[in-house]
């Protein structure tokens, strides 16, 4: 199948110093690919580059058909994009119109339904993290780039990540996870950047 | 243009309900202009003289004093992420949060200084004129502002750096508004502060996106 995203030969440069250099690899939907290495070997930035947020020092990423790739893509980061005082409803409501798409199901679908009328505030850590995965369902966008999706997230909550990733990746999505953890779902390919 | 009003909602919704984010610059505001004439004493020519020009630097200055959150959140909590994979444009979505900013903050604030014109002797028929003039300048120092908070927005205690960057851009309305305020050659100085809101919301939203676009690495 073709490839969704093609990497090659990239190198990122933080703060004066090499993360990482040469790495390619390719994302053909379908695919979940994990990316291992140390703290600071680099998975953060990896993803921030293929988002369009960090520039990489050398190296090309190709997006297939894609004039805005960033339109093409959901970030899940450190951070879970969330305002204290802000409904959990009323996030999914503004993400689906900030992304384009449709926030019906997306509270249910992690099992925040009861939270729904809750400020961001008050929410515990994992059901936080809970809230700002509905963001991924909130919009389809068919690249998931997630950092430590897991951080925060319970036996369940891991569970219900593994079942969010298996059915993206069903429907032609593609994920790119940095991970300590193995998840559920079966990597296609795993990228350690300790080791590049 | 759904996510732009939704923005644009969002942080209306945000500012009027964040406590202190509207209404903190209104106190301000209210606080000098109504401290000025108890300061200067009962002689109402100095006060008719002092009067318009002080409410405009009062209004400048409750204004740059609440820039600094601006964009400050939205770096720290991860919204930027988001906004910049928006298909809507950052300098849209930048525009639609000053234009929030304005409604939230700059209008409630001319709106207020149609009585605070009266504490400081300026005549009744020029009030129209007056909070007119100040919801073009509050523009004008918002589109300014974006450019100052989204600079500063990754500094810590950035209000310093803020008032540096965007006191000389205050200068112009400064000027034009406080020749309005004293009923001199209102007519051009009405229109030139016009230019001063239009440019500020032209140009001020894409520096601030640029801007925000390097925070964000």
């Amino acid at each position: 199948m073709a490839a969704f995203l093609s990497v090659s030969s990239l190198s990122v440069r933080r703060g004066g110093r090499l993360l990482f250099e040469g790495l390619s690899f390719d994302a053909a939907p379908g695919d979940l690919i994990e990316i291992r290495g140390a703290n600071g070997a680099g998975k953060t930035s990896l993803l921030r580059v293929i988002a369009g947020f960090l520039r990489p020092a050398r190296g090309a990423l190709q997006f297939k058909d894609r004039a805005d790739p960033q339109a093409a893509l959901h970030f899940l980061g450190h951070q879970n994009g969330l305002k204290g005082a802000v409904s959990a409803h009323a996030h999914v409501d503004y993400w689906a119109r900030l992304l384009r798409g449709d926030a019906s199901d997306a509270l249910d679908r992690v099992g925040l339904r009861t939270q729904a009328e809750l400020p961001a505030r008050v929410l515990s850590q994992g059901q936080a993290r809970r809230l700002a995965l509905a963001r991924l369902l909130a919009a389809p966008r068919p690249l998931w780039l997630l950092d430590e999706p897991a951080a925060g997230l319970d036996a369940d909550g891991r569970e219900l990540l593994t079942g969010l990733i298996d059915a993206h990746r069903r429907n032609g999505g593609v994920v790119l996870a940095a991970l300590h953890e193995s998840l559920g779902s079966a990597p296609s390919q795993t990228l350690d950047l300790s080791a590049a | 243009m759904n996510a732009i009003i939704a923005t644009f909602r969002r942080d209306a919704a945000l500012l009027w309900a964040g406590g202190g984010g509207a209404l903190a610059p209104l106190g301000y505001f209210i606080g000098a202009v109504v401290l000025a004439p108890l300061a200067m004493g009962p002689d109402r020519t100095l006060l008719t003289a002092a009067g318009p020009p002080l409410a405009w630097v009062a209004a400048a200055l409750a204004v740059l004093a609440s820039l600094e959150k601006l964009f400050q959140a939205d770096l720290e909590d991860g919204s930027l992420e988001q906004m910049l994979l928006s298909e809507a444009p950052l300098e849209a979505l930048v525009f639609a949060k000053g234009a929030a900013f304005w409604l939230v903050v700059g209008v409630p604030l001319a709106l207020a200084a149609g009585p605070a014109a009266i504490t400081l002797q300026a005549p009744l028929e020029r009030i129209p004129v007056i909070v007119a003039s100040l919801l073009l300048g509050l523009a004008a120092f918002i589109g300014a502002g974006l450019v100052g908070a989204a600079v500063a927005a990754g500094v810590k205690r950035g209000g310093v750096l803020i008032a540096l960057l965007v006191l000389p851009f205050f200068a112009p309305p400064v000027i034009f508004g406080a020749s309005v305020a004293s009923g001199q050659d209102v007519g051009p100085a009405l229109a030139l502060l016009g230019g001063c809101a239009l440019f500020g919301c032209v140009i001020g939203p894409f520096a601030a996106a640029a801007a925000l676009r390097l925070q964000a690495e």
